[in-house]
């Protein structure tokens, strides 16, 4: 019992310190940038907006809807991922498997091409339709046969799948050479320019999705142990996969949706909650949002000042600080799904 | 009539069930055809009785040039390209055991890819030749990078599959962050060479591949009982007698030479190393001596089918093969999915 305690009080020490570090990271968000602003005027902006000042104006049309945005991206990306990982038993897997990162750009190139939807707002609809899509065509034929969702199933439908859209857009690039630039920009993934406008029609549901997976981690343990175990244990695999799978659409989706294809967070970060919370997905989950959050915000302030005044796309800057730390604890021994 | 074929020596043994014989057959002599299709199709319709006379050297000489100059180095390099992305995603599928690996887990299609733009964006004063050969350094260093990096007492699966995961996460990186920052042109050239084609064939590319995958073949599948055992998790392996890691290293060598040379040659063609082995196993089954023949096939013809969609669909324009790649193979693969759909 007491080394349990010891555990857990680790478990928690940590989770604290990640969350001030999440803090941190979103409080410098807020500051740095093309007009560094100082902390009391930050503040002043909230408490005493001023819409002459070009300080008040860039903290709440700019910073904080950035800061927002990647918060809740980088969350919802890695928590999905971990769904995703647990779901398929496959440490290679991520959200793109489902389809999602690809049937959002394909209805995104299409969009742009043939019909010149140019405004934010509506190309986000577009990707969650054509995430959405995907996932739903991924699901459908990973559940064919006799036994179900498997794993194996699930993982091969995807890929295809997930090439099938990928080979779509690929086509339609070729002819369009113009929006090559656009799109490539697009599909680095970005968080700047977005407004708050964009996240608070899907905001519920993202919340609502992130509450149920937090919530989720019980019955995500007991399926880990393997479809036969489980069922044999009285769980309804059926409904705890689809369940699974619909979050995954929602968070996924929207991310995808909002900023673009930002990979590395889904394939890597669950991998890194793991490392810090061991097996138990109780833990696993929120450590995997805060981690993200804290990825795509930190990585979100570094993309805005290596190469001043020009922006790294930020799946660029993601990979580029947490792949070799992700390296780093995949050598000191990561744990297993 | 017993149902398989039993070849036996100290150093290697192999069961030949008759059926995966008669399937692996059936999947060359669709790579002979394509020898004749390949060639037809095209600008100028030739019929195959052409085509077959120029291949002899008794055919017009319009025909001739246009058979042996540009659609049969074509058609070939994609058939072995294909071959060798096939066989190098098997091996790699089989080492780590897991499903979603191809040739990019080892850093080969991502170091291949920076150093391909690098060259594109740096190297403007040096012909576009040298490009295959910066990619193919730029492969073979991230390889042998990946492994070390892997390496800890040891090669596991699990620790290559992550490490190549965060390796081809940085590299993916460079190679966004410098096709953004570059201009349009470079971009698009880059992008076709992500993309992947066969545009350009010589003699020269179509002997080199040869070259690699004839000779790398036929060991890889003296190395098949290795890979089988290896399936059976590592302990297993290592209680059999299996030189686990020695034979990983060399298994991975092949995997990274068919796979950097073709990646040198034809670019980051995806998803022919991920699906040609999955598409060969619902074919022959999951031993890998049959698999290893009927993997290099299905490669082969998946990049084939793909280039020739590619090139007579849009005619007269010429797309990149790798566009096709999945267009072509990805609705065979969920077919073929779907028939075995209690079985996986």
């Amino acid at each position: 019992m007491k080394v349990a305690n010891v555990f857990q009080q680790k478990k928690v020490t940590t989770f604290i310190l990640l969350s001030l570090l999440l803090v941190m990271a979103f409080a410098s968000s807020i500051i740095f940038g093309q007009t560094p602003i100082s902390a009391e005027e930050a503040v002043r902006s909230f408490t005493s907006f001023d819409q002459n000042l070009t300080s008040h104006i860039v903290v709440r049309y700019d910073r904080l809807p950035r800061a927002v945005i990647g918060t809740v991206v980088g969350a919802g990306l890695a928590v999905s991922g971990t769904l995703m990982q647990a779901m398929t038993r496959n440490p290679m897997a991520s959200p793109s498997i489902f389809g999602i990162n690809n049937g959002a750009i394909f209805f995104i190139v299409v969009g742009m091409v043939f019909f010149s939807v140019s405004s934010l707002v509506s190309l986000m609809w577009l990707a969650f339709a054509g995430a959405a899509l995907a996932a739903l065509i991924v699901y459908i034929l990973g559940s064919l046969g006799r036994d179900g969702l498997t794993p194996v199933k699930i993982v091969l439908a995807g890929a295809a799948i997930s090439a099938l859209f990928q080979s779509y857009t690929q086509g339609i690039l070729v002819f369009d050479e113009a929006g090559l630039q656009d799109v490539l920009f697009w599909l680095a993934g970005s968080v700047s320019g977005r407004t708050l406008d964009m996240l608070i029609p899907v905001l519920p549901f993202i919340v609502t999705a992130m509450i149920t997976a937090l919530l989720m981690g019980r019955a995500i343990n007991l399926l880990v142990t393997g479809d036969d175990i489980a069922k044999g244990m009285g769980q309804n695999i059926l409904l705890i996969k689809a369940a699974m799978g619909a979050i995954v659409v929602v968070l996924a989706g929207s991310s995808v949706a909002i900023v673009g294809a930002v990979g590395f967070i889904g394939l890597v970060i669950p991998h890194i909650a793991r490392f810090f919370a061991g097996t138990d997905y109780r833990w696993i989950l929120p450590y995997s949002a805060i981690l993200g959050a804290f990825l795509l915000v930190g990585a979100d302030v570094a993309a805005r000042l290596v190469i001043r005044p020009q922006e790294v796309p930020i799946g660029v800057m993601t990979a580029i600080i947490g792949g070799p730390f992700f390296i780093y604890i995949a050598r000191r021994g990561l744990k297993s799904l | 009539m017993k149902p398989a074929i039993t070849v036996r020596s100290s150093r290697f043994s192999f069961i030949f069930e008759k059926r995966t014989v008669i399937i692996n057959l059936i999947l060359f002599f669709l790579a002979v055809f394509a020898c004749v299709i390949g060639p037809m199709l095209g600008h100028t319709l030739l019929s195959p009785y052409e085509v077959v006379t120029a291949l002899f050297g008794n055919g017009s000489g319009a025909n001739e040039f246009i058979v042996m100059q540009s659609r049969l180095p074509r058609t070939l390099l994609s058939l072995v390209a294909g071959a060798a992305l096939g066989v190098s995603g098997m091996i790699l599928q089989g080492i780590v055991r897991n499903p979603l690996a191809a040739p990019d887990i080892i850093g080969v299609t991502g170091g291949g890819a920076v150093a391909a733009v690098i060259f594109l964006t740096y190297g403007a004063g040096l012909s576009i030749q040298f490009l295959p050969l910066a990619a193919v350094t730029g492969s073979l260093l991230v390889a042998v990078l990946t492994y070390f990096l892997a390496w800890q007492r040891g090669i596991t699966p699990i620790r290559l599959v992550l490490i190549g995961i965060g390796i081809s996460a940085i590299m993916s990186a460079g190679t966004t962050f410098m096709i953004v920052v570059s201009s349009a042109v470079t971009a698009s050239q880059a992008y076709l060479w992500l993309t992947g084609s066969v545009y350009g064939a010589s003699w020269n590319d179509v002997g080199i591949l040869v070259t690699v995958v004839f000779l790398t073949i036929p060991v890889t599948m003296v190395f098949s009982r290795s890979l089988n055992t290896q399936q059976l998790g590592n302990d297993t392996a290592l209680g059999l007698g299996v030189r686990l890691q020695l034979d990983r290293l060399i298994l991975l060598l092949f995997s990274v030479i068919l796979a950097g040379s073709a990646v040198a040659l034809v670019g980051a063609v995806g998803f022919v190393g991920l699906i040609a082995p999955h598409i060969a196993r619902t074919l022959v089954g999951k031993t890998h001596g049959a698999l290893t023949l009927a993997s290099a096939s299905s490669g082969a013809l998946l990049l084939f089918g793909a280039d020739l969609a590619a090139r007579t669909l849009f005619y007269p324009v010429d797309i990149p093969a790798g566009v096709f790649t999945a267009g072509v193979g990805a609705p065979f693969f969920l077919y073929l999915l779907f028939r075995n759909r209690h079985h996986m």
